[in-house]
């Protein structure tokens, strides 16, 4: 544009954000919203939450760097990503709920195309540690019939795309230290802590 | 492209609906080429190669979708007043955004249509002179003198009031999106 362009026309920006999320519904009654993305405030910072026709496909923490994870969506799985509450609203109100302490299961559809190999069978393993309790990388490799994996369990959960719904937050070291989290050690206290209480 | 569309909405939303109220009015006709533009653009949006000029690629969309929009509302009911003059007292002092806002598009949609249309794909939309010509027909040369005048004539206009506040720039950290 011409530099002198904006100062000249200025365009407001709720007539933006209304085309915006205009678009978004348009895109999604032609098929054409592939991917759908909002953030969505938590105990654990400001989480963005996209998700596909199929199911719900990542969480992140902001500490994950948001454009690094929309554009690592774009790349492996449809650049045709938009800003779209919509889509996401059961997912913010499971979510919502589960913060709150009065939801302990999730029942969303998933879409775990992110999860694939020995990575994708530990994380289909986490959903089988109930809401409350923990287990340990030694434990869950052991339940996966290779208790000599502890290591390549731990990198499977650190790259878990679905934190918080599919509970890797809920594998801790055999000593009783918490180990590491995408959303960083606190975070995983937290959640921790939250299921000790609710 | 592999990279997120959401990110040329941001980046370009605010000049494409420059664009279409260019050649439209601010209206809904401007509102609608804007979405139809950006959903075509959706469409497209993975076959495009990597190294696209996109503002211009979005641009030569609206000047399409633009002449749709035209052709529906010709075979719709006209409406017959002219463009109603913009509310003197409505709260927002002189060169004020807002104001300005509200007089500025009635201003282009009074320029004659050639230095309208330069003004909209070339000055706004950041077209070549060449690539503007293409769209609207005539030379290079005679796209440039239409520009000129159009924006010698808005700045006329408004030269008696300040300049509109210089916020492109919180502008942009506002703008619709994550950012």
């Amino acid at each position: 544009m011409h530099p002198d362009g904006d100062d000249l026309f200025p365009v407001p920006d709720a007539t933006l954000a209304a085309l915006s999320h205009r678009l978004a519904g348009a895109a999604a009654r032609e098929g054409l919203l592939d991917v759908a993305y909002r953030e969505l405030d938590s105990p654990v910072g400001t989480l963005l939450v996209a998700g596909t026709e199929r199911g719900l496909l990542r969480i992140a923490f902001r500490r994950n760097g948001f454009d690094d994870v929309l554009a690592e969506l774009a790349d492996r799985v449809s650049p045709r990503l938009l800003l779209a509450p919509a889509r996401l609203d059961d997912a913010a109100r499971q979510l919502g709920e589960y913060f709150a302490g009065t939801r302990h299961t999730f029942d969303l559809p998933l879409d775990r195309r992110l999860s694939s190999g020995f990575r994708g069978a530990v994380h289909l393993a986490l959903d089988g540690i109930d809401y409350g309790r923990t287990t340990t990388y030694a434990q869950l490799a052991a339940l996966l019939g290779n208790p000599k994996a502890v290591r390549a369990v731990g990198t499977a959960c650190a790259t878990n795309p679905l934190p918080v719904v599919v509970p890797c937050h809920r594998v801790v070291r055999s000593d009783g230290s918490l180990g590491g989290y995408a959303g960083g050690g606190d975070a995983k206290a937290v959640l921790l802590a939250l299921e000790r209480t609710a | 492209m592999r990279t997120p569309f959401d990110q040329v909405v941001i980046d370009h939303g605010g000049t494409v609906l420059r664009v279409c109220r260019a050649v439209l009015g601010a209206g809904p006709d401007a509102e609608d080429a804007w979405s139809e533009t950006f959903l075509a653009a959706l469409r497209a949006w993975p076959e495009l190669p990597e190294d696209a000029n996109v503002q211009a690629w979005l641009v030569r969309i609206a000047s399409r979708k633009a002449i749709d929009v035209t052709r529906a509302r010709v075979r719709r009911p006209i409406p017959t007043d002219d463009v109603p003059e913009p509310p003197r007292s409505g709260g927002h002092p002189p060169g004020d955004p807002a104001a300005r806002e509200l007089d500025l598009w009635p201003a282009v949609a009074r320029l004659p249509e050639r230095q309208r249309l330069a003004v909209a794909y070339h000055y706004l939309g950041g077209l070549t002179h060449a690539e503007t010509a293409q769209l609207i027909g005539g030379t290079a040369a005679a796209v440039r003198r239409a520009s000129a005048d159009g924006i010698a004539t808005l700045r006329r206009t408004f030269s008696d009031s300040p300049r509109a506040v210089d916020d492109s720039d919180r502008r942009r950290a506002d703008a619709p999106g994550r950012r």
